[in-house]
């Protein structure tokens, strides 16, 4: 399946865009998705192994599988405050 | 969620800290107390023009009010305010605005850095610096960066 993923950040910067499409297999976990991201879009490749993934705004474990049509989103190391 | 102890937004104006007080009013509480984050010219010896920051907006949104719930029940207060701006921040300006009350002070003063701490770790939310000399740099801290970001 075919799935966008939103940046932002330094990541949305590094793309030079707010999100990114990648293809991962229908049963995919957001190890698999962050493991596409590399291969993919490999500009992002410093970035990921700091960054945690999120589905429908929430944080997932990269074992969690990915729902089709979730909202996914590439959350960098947060500095709010 | 909603809870009317709750009050959690992500502005892009100036934060009007003087029109949140009365959230945290309650008759119960014999502390109010206020956490007020401001944009800091210098971070060692690199000195910043103005910050920008950006948001997950829906999930920072919710992640606060997860924030603001968790603080209610781990500390007995009665009212939680949070508010969050983005988009540029000059040096000086409030970045963010914390706010609650409780029976009495000791748990307000320990939910005020517990609920800073927390969101410096969990809401999607990043600054980026603008320096003086023109460079640009968002902020992603390791975990070797403690708590001062």
């Amino acid at each position: 399946m075919q799935l966008d993923v939103l940046l932002f950040a330094a990541a949305r910067q590094t793309a030079n865009s707010d999100h990114v499409t990648i293809e991962v297999g229908d049963n995919a976990t957001a190890a698999d998705v962050l493991q596409a991201l590399s291969q993919q879009h490999p500009q992002l490749g410093s970035l990921l192994p700091s960054c945690r993934l999120a589905v429908d705004c929430t944080y997932v474990d990269s074992e969690n599988p990915i729902p089709p049509d979730s909202e996914v989103a590439l959350i960098p190391p947060v500095s709010g405050g | 969620m909603t809870d009317i102890n709750i009050c959690v937004q992500i502005v892009e104006t100036p934060i009007q800290w003087d029109q949140l007080t009365d959230k945290v009013a309650d008759p119960n509480a014999g502390a109010q107390g206020w956490f007020v984050g401001v944009t800091r010219r210098t971070t060692g010896p690199r000195v910043t023009e103005t910050l920008a920051y950006e948001a997950h907006i829906p999930m920072a949104t919710r992640e606060l009010e997860k924030l603001a719930a968790a603080a209610i029940k781990k500390f007995s207060l009665f009212q939680v305010v949070i508010v969050h701006r983005i988009g540029e921040v000059p040096v000086g300006e409030a970045s963010v605005v914390v706010g609650c009350s409780s029976g009495h002070r000791p748990e307000t003063f320990e939910a005020l850095a517990w609920i800073m701490n927390t969101l410096k770790k969990e809401v999607p939310i990043w600054k980026r610096e603008q320096y003086v000399d023109g460079s640009t740099e968002w902020v992603h801290p390791t975990p070797a960066d403690g708590e001062q970001a």
